[in-house]
């Protein structure tokens, strides 16, 4: 397929514990194309958050071939797999994960910073990508003057800045109750429908029925591949 | 990343904890407040000791002719001590000799001194230095005269009862009436002031302004000058290259009058302005080789303190480093932004360092006589330093926080 974004051929990984090995992932191959709306599913152990770092390059495989957006990156260095991280790959985590002494727009412009962008373009860009959550009144406001739902926004924001090939998403609704979860599932949504592809990381099903497709995770391999063809709501 | 972000970043985080900050910086502002203290105050007393010291002492372009010398620094022996006194007395006919023989451009003056009490009308002022000297004094110690007049060769071939005053003396004395013309008393013989000599200020405190000039002939001399002999004849070239023309001249003739055999060293001493600096350059070679080591000591501590609190930093931001890997943050963006904050630390402390060692400089020099002068070079080598340091104590810590693993680090909180 030449349009697949992620394209994996039986990857494993494994962890040294001591003496002992433990197969986190053993043998996952699977292909997602551009546009799709992916979530993945499993319970606790079955080999989840390994698929994620791995296709969010935050990690390598021990076996198997990653191609994202056409590149091999499962031997990259590094630095290589930090500028692909920069480059392709969007995170939105449970935790946020903002930077608590920088202001919304501070944290929006970071993955540009290390991108090597002027400032001016970088404000430009930020300010534009929190327009987008609807947070142009909220850039000078730190994580702990905003509320869940805006954190998780400007995270959101941040991710987008960019403009990634995949939006990787680690249970981004498990830090918010059930009315904001709904109103970042709309996020989500609406971003889908303009043509991004999103990757989603959960265990609950509510929030997985939003995706057009399910991957759900066993034990390190992929028990079902469900696909759910709807129309998002815009 | 951009240098400046960087920086800019760095301060941030010095800012939000100022007590930290300022607690792991210490070690670089004593160390940096010390180098431009101390070399201030050392620059300060070099300029003070040429010009105010050696040139008000001894003169310009100037050397005396003595027994021995009267201003030394550091320990003389006992034997060198018994060697001076042995020493004849440099005579009257040796200054005529000399003054008379000399072929260098210089102008020659005898000059004895002592302390005495000096009277006017009820009143005295004790402690005031009385010289007998001849009329060319006035020139060679930048006499200038502030009201009246300088004595005369004449009034000195006369033995006049003259004599001309200082400052401070005709303060006490006369408290803003007019000196000239009246009789002052120094053991019990009078003399009629003819001239005030203007104001000279202070040396190391000491008012130099509390004297009187009376011609060499005066009564006073009997007191002034040693049984049989001159205390000492001042020469002064023309310019400094006769300077030293004239001082060997002088040599040759005292040689030559005293018989001296080639081996045998002199029995009597040429003093100069340098001669008398010799003492504290000493000393001022010795502070500046040993501040190296002094500022060295509290950099190196500074900087392992800064490098623990920079390691207790990567700790600590864990997460932070963990967020930014995330986002695309290569090892040397890692790498350059604690190695900048670090330098940045440093820095700071540096520049308190030079703002805190300039004041304590200046106080110094406002409550002590001691002077001071802050050396340019040395606030651009305290801020060098300062970069300097906190690079170094920044590089370990860096690279640990540059290796770390993202997901890991993700973990952590």
């Amino acid at each position: 397929m030449t349009d697949a974004v992620i394209q994996m051929r039986d990857m494993a990984r494994e962890y040294r514990m001591g003496t002992e090995t433990v197969s986190a992932l053993r043998g996952v191959s699977v292909a997602i194309r551009r546009n799709e709306y992916v979530a993945i599913m499993g319970p606790s152990g079955s080999g989840k958050s390994t698929l994620m770092n791995l296709i969010g390059c935050l990690d390598t495989p021990t076996r198997g071939e990653y191609r994202l957006n056409g590149q091999e990156v499962s031997r990259m260095s590094d630095d290589a797999l930090a500028r692909v991280r920069n480059r392709e790959i969007g995170f939105v985590f449970q935790t946020f994960n903002l930077l608590p002494r920088a202001t919304a727009l501070q944290n929006v412009e970071l993955p540009l910073v290390y991108a090597g962008l002027a400032t001016r373009d970088r404000q430009a860009r930020a300010t534009e990508a929190l327009a987008r959550v609807g947070l142009q009144d909220r850039m000078s406001h730190r994580p702990n003057e905003m509320s869940g739902g805006q954190r998780q926004r400007v995270a959101i924001a941040r991710a987008l800045v960019n403009q990634p090939s995949i939006l990787l998403a680690d249970e981004p609704t498990g830090n918010l109750d059930s009315v904001t979860s709904e109103e970042i599932m709309r996020v989500f949504a609406t971003l889908h429908a303009q043509g991004q592809t999103v990757v989603l990381v959960t265990h609950e099903p509510d929030i997985a029925a939003h995706a057009d497709r399910v991957l759900l995770l066993k034990d390190g391999r992929l028990a079902s591949d469900t696909h759910t063809p709807r129309h998002a709501a815009a | 990343m951009p240098f400046l972000e960087a920086v800019r970043m760095a301060l941030r985080t010095i800012w939000a904890q100022k007590l930290k900050s300022f607690f792991s910086l210490v070690g670089v502002l004593i160390g940096v407040t010390f180098l431009i203290a101390v070399v201030s105050i050392v620059q300060g007393m070099n300029v003070y000791m040429t010009d105010q010291f050696a040139n008000r002492l001894v003169g310009l372009n100037t050397f005396q002719v003595r027994r021995m010398p009267s201003i030394q620094t550091g320990d003389v022996s006992i034997e060198t001590r018994r060697e001076w006194w042995r020493r004849p007395y440099i005579t009257q006919t040796d200054a005529a000799y000399i003054a008379a023989n000399l072929h260098t451009p210089a102008v020659t003056a005898r000059l004895c001194r002592s302390r005495a009490i000096v009277h006017y009308a009820g009143r005295q002022a004790s402690d005031i230095e009385v010289f007998s000297a001849d009329a060319p004094i006035f020139t060679i110690r930048n006499y200038d005269i502030a009201a009246g007049r300088a004595f005369t060769a004449q009034e000195v071939r006369a033995a006049a009862a003259v004599v001309v005053i200082g400052d401070l003396l005709a303060d006490r004395l006369f408290e803003g009436r007019d000196p000239l013309g009246k009789t002052v008393t120094i053991r019990s013989i009078p003399y009629r002031v003819v001239g005030v000599v203007a104001k000279q200020g202070t040396l190391f405190g000491i008012s130099l302004d509390k004297f009187v000039v009376t011609p060499f002939t005066a009564a006073a001399q009997r007191w002034t000058c040693p049984l049989g002999g001159i205390a000492e004849l001042q020469v002064q070239a023309a310019g400094i290259a006769e300077m030293g023309l004239a001082m060997d001249e002088v040599e040759t003739m005292m040689r030559s009058r005293r018989q001296l055999k080639p081996t045998q060293a002199n029995n009597f001493h040429l003093q100069t302005a340098d001669g008398a600096l010799e003492g504290w350059k000493k000393i001022s070679t010795i502070l500046f080789a040993a501040l190296p080591g002094l500022v060295a000591i509290s950099l190196v501590v500074g900087g392992i303190v800064i490098m623990n609190i920079m390691l207790m930093a990567v700790a600590e931001r864990t997460h932070e480093i963990g967020i930014r890997k995330a986002l695309g943050a290569k090892r040397r963006d890692i790498l350059a932004q604690f190695i900048v904050e670090s330098a940045t630390l440093s820095t700071v402390g540096a520049i308190f360092g030079i703002g805190l060692g300039i004041g304590l400089a200046f106080l110094v020099k406002s409550t002590t006589p001691l002077p001071a002068a802050v050396a340019p070079w040395s606030i651009v080598v305290g801020v060098a330093l300062g970069v300097a340091v906190g690079m170094t104590a920044g590089i370990y810590p860096a690279s640990r926080a540059s290796r770390l693993d993202p997901i890991a680090a993700l973990r952590a909180e």
